[in-house]
């Protein structure tokens, strides 16, 4: 039972990350209808300018700010720069230029940091709660912290896009980019936003991560890039909400497969519940639209 | 491959202007065009021409083998698997429309086949071993196509992403069967006399097991480039274009869109297939470590790199993979890194050129130069026309 | 084409084969005996996962094995020849692998391949080595792979293999704590799957749990969860040192305290205990948390910083010159580069590839260096060390439990080792005679 408890809280926490780091995704995917590959590695980098502060002295909040912001320029400076030739043309290029630029961070991060593993100290304790005899080893002070970061940054989304000009100009924007210019949106700005919050997004993944698993190597986003899309695909695209509750259940879903059936067989599990849904929804859970002819 | 010899016509500019993403795949329609194009030394007939472009490339192949030492034959078998797995995937991605970043996976089915079948007492012939091997791939490929042919876009590239990350964790599970995370080892098939005899008498150079390997795997890549070629350039291979171009159109006139997806997936599956078994056999082992998804991705970087849709595309673009890390780690070391700096500063530039290659050549290598080669014919013909 | 030579090519005095170190007659002249052998050359090729998930701690032990070879070389090299090593990344991909070997063979034209990482990676190298007769020496991994004269009479492993470290672990559990319920935290590979299958031999009715990881899944809460559901009131991790440090956290996490016992690969302390350390700084515990872990040993490390070997390893890390620290990855790298040297001295002035393989066969079971046995090489084995001791690890240091302990693998018996380990020689570098 104890252990059924901590599988199913784990995913939670977990799950909660991929949903993160699938949200960052999707607003990407929402503003240029491009897949960012190089999402992990961007986010990586941040962590580990984070990482330089916090050996250097200074406290995880100025780390986390400053891998916020640093995750903001490099969303704006990559979009500007590689992604705005590429927009709107195949999308297959798209995925060679993030391809691309995730290869060549990812390597910068070690030449700049080198290859080994960082320790990587959470905000809070990470040390489970206690009831009565047993200790909930995946709910401490900092999975309640990682948890409600994640609620933050949803509800913040949700707002911006629901109840702000700026949302509703990006939204514009990000489905039909005539009609928005035609209205005056300044699209171009708006994709760069998009692209910009999206990094600060999974910026703030990259550090919630690092600190769950407290021990940070340059490749250690590898598998929340591959987990946080099958997230996204699951909960369909174009739907914030869908990222949130596809991260959950696979969260979950792969902490019982590791629990109980091993190790593994993480990745087909994760293959085989995508098939199944997308079999049923080829949209995914939460697809609004209907598919996109090309 | 039969893209080599055949100069694009004039026709063809007009060809690769139809609405679809009209830059990225003018290698593969420029291909189409020119098939009913003009002036042409080959023969006309497609199965002729290809033919002989076949034949012209195997002497080729053999004077490159033959001239080259054995430290450069041993790479060309690392293009070869390469290559033949992105001739499938371009068929499948520039000529079909279906992105799949799942194609290392099914080249484990059929290495892993490969390797299970040589690994007893009395192997069967290595031919049959192939076959056997891209038949399996082949009915692996024809189930995931089934999946993939209801998906677009994103959608698909997460579902076989997942297979990509999958189906290797298979090996761990199966252990006992499939080897477990040391993998299973290939021993090299003895090699015929009759080959010995032909080296010895061709070029005087002593006969190996890697140039053994070599020629196996040059000669799987000439065989899957021209079935590939020929299939490209028949109905099936229009058809194709018609489903990713002109989806409602091609639906109207009563092509079962399904159908033909899944046909795609499956000739591709079977080409990634026949590479995995050379790539068991040029590697000599099948590990889960070697056909994780740097694999997939990197296939879909060489066709993209070197031209979408198009076979020399693939092929240039699977020599880049081979010889572009080298290059640039060996231009590292010479500047006085160390191994591992070389090494990381080597990827930083790899994955810089891709995002340059795909800013300033966006129809990839051989469709960029194709598409200048287009653009100036049709310039010279203006200039005829009003003069 | 430009090659990598990483060798420090220190101008060898004079050009003469005066150079010291060698033990040879220096009567004859040196000649170029074989590939990759010139009359004051000498290159030996290496693959290691330099980039990617394996990079970490590995990537060290080439500067490792440089260093000490940059060290005989400034002192006149084996036999007046300069040893050249060159490395390459295979980012532990085995088809990279297999690509840089063939180059570093057909195109570097290496007399031998030494250090090899990995099991899958160098598994699927040997068959070409073997079948080009390239030697293939000291094999970095624990797999009992490398132990196979029939098939492959030019590969030989160096480490004590997994097996009998999972024996000799086995019976000092069975001895010392015959009440305890024995957990397994196993690495899903050929090191978790001995490992176990030795330490089984032993504790086959005390293991009431064995979980796996598969490198590269960060959260072990649910393994370790799962041991603690069991009962096990001692867990034995065959594991790599991050996962040591990731167990001891999630343990903590978990409020679970059995007693840990992991195998040498993943016990060092220093790395370790590095890693742990900044979460002592407060957020989470107060001591060390390897205190009182159990381990094995079988060559000294930098928990025993007064030994002979290490202030030697210190010496020559610093002569070298490169960047960072000494560390147990480079010490594992000198350690062999000092047994290739001794390789070398024993074949002779002017050898082929072949002298070097019978070098190992006849004479590498004599020769006493940095490590606690003697390794098990002969005409019909290659097999590494042939065994260690049990240790606890205490603050900095660590405290030897047992005598040193030898064994060979299937039921061979576990027995202690007549005599001392041997101490470096005066000037740090072996002397062997050579074989003919």
């Amino acid at each position: 039972m104890q252990e059924f408890v901590n599988l199913t809280l784990g995913g939670v926490i977990t799950g909660s990350v991929y949903a993160a780091f699938a949200l960052a995704l999707v607003l990407i995917w929402r503003s240029t209808r491009i897949v960012n590959f190089a999402q992990g590695a961007m986010a990586a980098l941040t962590t580990f300018i984070a990482i330089a502060l916090i050996d250097a002295g200074q406290s995880y909040w100025v780390g986390l700010v400053v891998a916020l912001l640093s995750g903001l320029v490099i969303g704006a400076v990559v979009e500007r720069v590689v992604i705005r030739p590429v927009e709107g043309g195949p999308e297959l290029n798209a995925v060679i230029v993030t391809l691309g630029l995730f290869i060549a961070i990812q390597a910068l991060i070690s030449v700049l940091f080198g290859v080994n593993q960082r320790a990587f100290v959470p905000p809070f304790s990470n040390i489970g709660f206690r009831i009565g005899d047993t200790t909930l080893g995946s709910l401490s002070p900092n999975t309640v912290y990682t948890l409600i970061a994640v609620l933050l940054v949803m509800v913040a989304l949700i707002a911006l896009f629901r109840f702000t000009r700026l949302g509703l100009a990006m939204r514009a924007s990000a489905f039909g980019q005539e009609v928005a210019r035609l209205l005056g949106v300044r699209v171009g700005r708006m994709l760069t936003l998009g692209w910009a919050l999206a990094a600060v997004v999974g910026s703030l993944a990259g550090m919630l991560i690092a600190a769950e698993t407290a021990f940070v190597a340059p490749t250690f986003m590898d598998s929340l890039i591959v987990f946080g899309f099958v997230a996204a695909v699951l909960g369909g695209l174009d739907s914030p909400i869908g990222a949130v509750v596809g991260g959950l259940v696979l969260g979950v879903a792969l902490s019982y497969v590791r629990g109980y059936l091993g190790d593994t067989l993480v990745g087909l599990a994760a293959l085989v519940i995508l098939v199944v849904v997308l079999l049923v929804r080829p949209g995914g859970l939460f697809s609004t639209t209907q598919t996109r002819r090309a | 491959m039969s893209d080599l010899q055949t100069p694009a016509s004039a026709s063809a500019a007009g060809a690769a202007t139809s609405e679809a993403p009209t830059t990225a795949t003018a290698a593969s329609n420029a291909s189409s065009a020119q098939a009913t194009g003009g002036r042409s030394f080959l023969p006309r007939n497609t199965l002729l021409r290809h033919l002989l472009v076949l034949v012209l490339c195997a002497v080729g192949a053999v004077l490159l083998l033959e001239s080259t030492d054995l430290g450069f034959n041993a790479q060309v078998g690392y293009v070869a698997f390469y290559a033949i797995a992105a001739g499938g995937l371009t068929l499948l991605t520039g000529l079909n429309g279906q992105i799949s970043l799942g194609h290392g996976a099914l080249m484990a089915v059929g290495g892993y086949t490969t390797a299970l079948l040589l690994d007893v007492e009395e192997p069967l012939p290595l031919v049959v071993v192939f076959l056997i091997a891209v038949a399996l791939t082949s009915v692996v490929g024809a189930i995931v196509g089934v999946a993939a042919a209801r998906l677009h876009g994103p959608y698909l590239a997460g579902a076989t992403l997942a297979l990509a990350v999958g189906l290797p964790g298979l090996a761990l599970h199966f252990d006992d069967l499939l080897g477990g995370e040391q993998g299973l080892t290939v021993s090299t098939p003895d090699r015929p006399d009759w080959f010995t005899e032909i080296i010895r008498t061709l070029s005087g150079n002593p006969a190996s097991g890697v140039k053994w390997i070599a020629y196996i795997s040059v000669a799987c890549l000439l065989v899957t480039y021209f079935l590939l070629a020929n299939l490209m350039r028949s109905r099936v291979g229009r058809t194709w274009r018609a489903v990713r171009d002109q989806e409602v159109a091609a639906e109207l006139s009563g092509i079962n869109l399904g159908a033909w997806r899944v046909v795609a997936f499956v000739v591709s599956a079977a080409a990634a297939g026949l590479a995995g078994a050379v790539l068991a056999l040029v590697v000599r082992l099948t590990a889960p470590t070697a056909f994780t998804i740097v694999l997939s991705l990197s296939l879909l970087t060489a066709i993209v790199i070197g031209g979408l849709g198009s076979l020399l595309g693939a092929l240039i673009g699977s020599a880049l993979l081979v010889f572009l890390p080298r290059l640039l780690r060996d231009a590292g070391e010479s500047l006085d890194m160390d191994a591992a700096q070389a090494a990381e500063i080597s990827y930083v530039v790899y994955g810089v050129i891709l995002v340059l290659v795909m800013l300033f050549a966006p129809a990839g290598l051989v469709g960029s130069v194709r598409l200048a080669l287009m653009k100036q014919r049709a310039r010279r013909a203006a200039g005829r026309a009003r003069g | 084409m430009a090659a990598a030579t990483v060798a420090t090519t220190l101008a060898a005095c004079g050009g003469g084969d005066s150079g010291g170190g060698g033990g040879g007659g220096g009567s004859e002249e040196n000649e170029a005996s074989d590939i990759g052998i010139t009359e004051d050359t000498i290159k030996l090729g290496a693959h290691y996962p330099l980039t990617g998930v394996a990079a970490p701690g590995y990537s060290e032990i080439p500067t490792g094995v440089e260093a000490y070879f940059d060290y005989v070389n400034a002192n006149g090299g084996v036999n007046g020849r300069q040893i050249e090593f060159v490395y390459r990344d295979d980012a532990y991909n085995p088809t990279n692998t297999s690509q840089i070997v063939n180059q570093l063979v057909l195109e570097d034209e290496v007399f031998a391949i030494m250090s090899g990482l990995g099991t899958p990676t160098h598994n699927a190298v040997t068959d070409f080595l073997n079948s080009e007769n390239v030697p293939d020496l000291f094999v970095s991994s624990g797999s009992r792979l490398w132990d196979d004269v029939e098939e492959k009479p030019y590969t030989f492993g160096w480490q004590p293999d997994y097996e009998i470290e999972g024996k000799i672990i086995g019976q000092y559990v069975a001895e010392n704590f015959p009440d305890a319920k024995v957990g397994l935290f196993l690495q899903g590979d050929d090191f978790g799957e001995d490992g176990a299958a030795g330490a089984r031999q032993y504790l086959e009715d005390q293991i009431v749990a064995e979980e796996t990881y598969v490198p590269g899944n960060t959260d072990v809460v649910p393994q370790i969860s799962a041991l603690q559901a069991a009962g096990a009131d001692l867990v034995l991790g065959f594991n790599v040192p991050s996962y040591t440090a990731l167990s001891q956290l999630t343990a903590l996490r978990l409020g679970y305290q059995p007693q840990w016992f992991y195998s040498n690969v993943g016990s060092d302390p220093a790395l370790v205990g590095s890693l742990l350390a900044r979460f002592s700084e407060g957020a989470v515990s107060d001591a060390s948390l390897l205190d009182g872990v159990l381990t094995t040993e079988y060559i000294p490390g930098l928990d025993a910083p007064d030994n002979p070997w290490v202030q030697l390893w210190q010496q020559v890390w610093e002569e070298s010159g490169q960047e960072g620290e000494l560390t147990n990855y480079r010490i594992y790298g000198m350690s062999q580069a000092y047994t290739m040297v001794q390789a070398l001295q024993s074949a002779g002035q002017n050898p082929t590839r072949d002298d070097l393989v019978a070098a190992v066969e006849q004479a590498g079971s004599e020769w006493e260096g940095p490590g606690f046995t003697p390794f098990r090489y002969s005409e019909d084995r290659h097999a590494g060390y042939s065994g260690m001791l049990v240790s606890r690890l205490q603050g900095e240091g660590s405290e030897d439990l047992t005598p040193i302990l030898v064994t060979d693998n299937g039921d061979a018996e576990i027995e202690e080792l007549d005599g001392e380990p041997a101490s470096p020689p005066e000037n740090g570098i072996p002397e062997e005679e050579p074989i003919n």
